[in-house]
This record gives structure tokens, sequence and C-alpha cells, in this order.
């Protein structure tokens, strides 16, 4: 199992039955492959639909059907198309459950920088920003570093998405949860250990006394 | 009955939008973008437009072939990452570009268009995107205040429109439509249906035709 798939099925296990949630495009996008449809959840997608479905079977796709990222979507029975004032309404009104959002840095104040590093790469914000301050909860979907350099890091040196901490943090190695003290270390991943994690992390952690292997069901 | 409109080619309406202007330009990563509009604008080689709108999509493509074409001075817009053409632009300063927090942007735009003169949001306290900005203190809340964005020309992408400039939506094509079809002083829709009055259910209307100055002919 590679991180990425990893990190989706842990993060999968956060999503309550008959939520509203939205995921961010990329490694986000991919909780949806491990949330059993039996679990009545809507997936928002900010473009201007609710109830995001799987692709279309090839040739049946409908350019007027698309997610955030441009790419090809179908609607759930139930599904509600809706314009970008009404989305993003939702969005910051408080409506949405749970999103999850991938990210550049996540600091040990719960702190996510994931729309710019400056001089090198301006995606843009998009809707990160009014998801990371309105969403209910917000779950950070990242490699644990990039290039060997830990994503996980003291203070972000990279301009933030939002002031409002996030609420855990999920990696292939570990699941944080911020707090007003800083990051707890929840879990680890199996086959990795407080040690490796200690070495490959810049944000001092407290250990949680409940310190348990990552569960990576549905397997 | 409500009156008609006369239906005007793509390369006609642009012939209204002088150099300089500032534009309004549907669409969410090239879907629901006003196609026919965009390659008239490239096709009349407009320069030093303003343009406002979610995103630049991808080259080639919708807004796209605006950055390529060189027609744009000036972006807003809330995600240009899907372009590396707007970001290369930008980065040589060949463009300007103001990035702006997407739920930020479309609240502003509707700001302009009903009359309100501020949004104040949440959005973006303690980021770069506050910089420079008033803030606002509401029941121990801190919040930005965000002036409206309006703009000389609308380019709205619909489904349909019936013969009076009544606009139906499509699915996810829908975007940042209704909420331009507000702001901008002068509004072009292009639909790719147009239907005879009465053939869209008064509760599909999604933009008033009262908002519609200009209707471009269907595509054949």
């Amino acid at each position: 199992m590679d991180a990425k798939e990893s990190i989706a099925r842990r993060v999968a296990q956060e999503i309550e039955p008959a939520t509203l949630v939205n995921l961010g495009i990329g490694l986000p996008s991919l909780v949806a492959n491990y949330v059993s449809p039996d679990l009545g959840v809507f997936f928002q997608s900010e473009n201007g639909v609710i109830g995001l479905g799987a692709r279309p079977p090839e040739g049946m796709e409908d350019p007027d059907l698309t997610d955030a990222g441009g790419g090809f979507v179908t609607a759930v029975p139930g599904a509600a198309a809706i314009d970008s004032a009404m989305s993003f309404g939702l969005i910051r009104g408080g409506h949405i459950d749970m999103t999850v959002l991938g990210g550049l840095e996540v600091d040990a104040k719960g702190h996510l920088a994931n729309w710019v590093i400056p001089g090198k790469l301006t995606p843009g914000m998009g809707g990160a920003m009014d998801l990371a301050t309105g969403a209910k909860k917000v779950v950070v979907a990242m490699q644990h570093a990039n290039r060997g350099h830990s994503k996980v890091v003291q203070n972000c040196s990279l301009p933030l998405t939002s002031t409002r901490p996030v609420d855990l943090v999920v990696t292939e190695l570990a699941v944080f949860r911020p707090t007003p003290a800083g990051l707890v270390l929840l879990e680890h991943a199996p086959g990795t250990d407080l040690e490796t994690i200690r070495a490959t992390t810049l944000a001092d952690f407290e250990v949680s006394p409940d310190l348990s292997v990552m569960s990576l069901r549905p397997d | 009955m409500p009156a008609m409109k006369r239906s005007v080619t793509p390369h006609k309406a642009v012939e209204l939008i002088p150099d300089g202007a500032t534009i309004m330009v549907g669409g969410f990563m090239g879907v629901g973008s006003p196609n026919r509009l965009i390659d008239a604008l490239v096709a009349s080689e407009k320069r030093n437009l303003t343009l406002v709108a979610n995103d630049t999509a991808m080259p080639g493509r919708g807004i796209g072939k605006l950055v390529s074409a060189g027609c744009l001075a000036h972006v807003i817009a809330s995600h240009i990452g899907l372009n590396p053409e707007t970001q290369a632009k930008m980065n040589a300063g060949d463009l300007k570009v103001d990035l702006v927090p997407q739920g930020t942007l479309v609240e502003c735009i509707r700001a302009a268009g009903v009359g309100l003169g501020a949004v104040i949001t949440p959005t973006g306290i303690g980021t770069p995107v506050a910089e420079g900005k008033d803030t606002l203190e509401i029941d121990g809340v801190t919040y930005l205040v965000e002036k409206p964005i309006k703009a000389d020309f609308a380019l709205i992408a619909a489904r349909q429109s019936d013969y009076a400039g009544n606009l139906e939506y499509a699915l996810t094509a829908q975007n940042f439509n209704p909420t331009m079809a507000m702001a901008g002083d002068t509004v072009i829709a292009e639909p790719e249906h147009i239907v005879p009055v009465g053939m869209i259910p008064p509760d599909s209307v999604r933009t008033p035709a009262a908002l519609v100055d200009h209707l471009i002919e269907r595509a054949l």
C-alpha cells in the first residue's frame, strides 16, 4: 500500500454517516474510494454539486458535470446542483460537516499552509481558505515529508491558509491532533515507531497516553 | 409579453468591449464558460483587459485562451494552478494577478450586483489576503472587510435562453454565471440553445431577462 492510499484509508474513517463532506483536489479526493456507499454521505464539490458520484462510463461524460479539478463525474440520486454563491455560503456558513484538505505545511498550532510557495509555485487558494475557516471539521491529508523535509513543522514558514487550527492531521506515518497546548500524536502507522516519527517530524509533539496503531481498514 | 431580444454574433458583441475594459467571465476550470465570446475576444486581438473569473482554466481551453493570446493585463481570480502560462506571465511581470479566496470572490461579485457596500467575512484573516484591508470586530469575532467587485461587461454561459433572455443553467456549468449576470454594467449571454418565450418554466429561470443586455445567436 503506498503512502497516499494509507492516508486516504485512514481519513475515510473520520467520515460520519449521513454527513456533508468536501474533499479537496489531489490526494484528498482519494478518500471517497474508501467510504462505503451505505454510509449515506453526500460529497460536495465546490464548483457546484452536492452528491458527487464516480466517473461516468467512457463515452457517457457530460461536459457540464465535473468536479473542482474539471474532471468528469456523475451525480448520485438525490444530488443537487448549486451555484458558487450557494456553494460557498454552505462552506463559510458552517454547513459542511467535514473537509479534507491537502497541505504543504502544518505547524504545532495546527495552522495549515497549502496555497502558495512564494517565488516558486502560485496555484492560488481556490476554496481552501473558506473551507479551512468555515467547515465544521478540518482534516489535513498530506504526505509526512516532501523530498525528505518534514511537512509537520514548528511554525509554518509559508503563508497561512487560515488562522483557525485544523482538527486532525493524517500522514502515512502518523495521526496528530492539534490542541491549544500543541500537537498530540494519537496514532502511528503499522511498521513505524515513535523514534521514526520523532526523527522525521520537525514539530514538537506530545505522545497520547492512548497511542495506538493507525487502522487502514477496509483491507 | 416581454420584449424579444435581437440575437447578435459573438464578433458583433465583442465590438462593444474596448481595450482596457474590465470583464467578468463565467466558468470553473473551463466548464460553463462562454467559449464563442472568448474566441471572438481572441480573434479581435483585445488588449489590456482586466479579467474577473474564478480561474484561468488550462492553456487552450476557455479562459486559458485569453491568457495565451495576451488579451489580459490583470487577472482577479481564486486559482491559477492548472494554467502554467498564467503563472509564467505573472512571474515575468507581464500579467498582474490578484488572488482572492473563492467564497470571497463570488460574494464580492454578488455584493456589487445587489447593491451592498462590502463583504464582511472571516475568510483570509491572518493571511496575506488581509494585508492592507480593514477589519471589523462584531460580537467578538474579527472579520475582514472586502470591497465589491464589479465589471464593465459580464460574459455569461447558459444552457438555454428564451427569446426574451431568461436564462437557465446546467449542473456545474452554473458556477459563477448567475452571480456575474448581476454585476456587469453590460451583460452578454451566450446560451447553447434559444427557445421561444414560455418554454422555460418560471421556476427554472435563474437569471431574469431584465438583466441580460445582449444575447449571442446560437451556434448552428
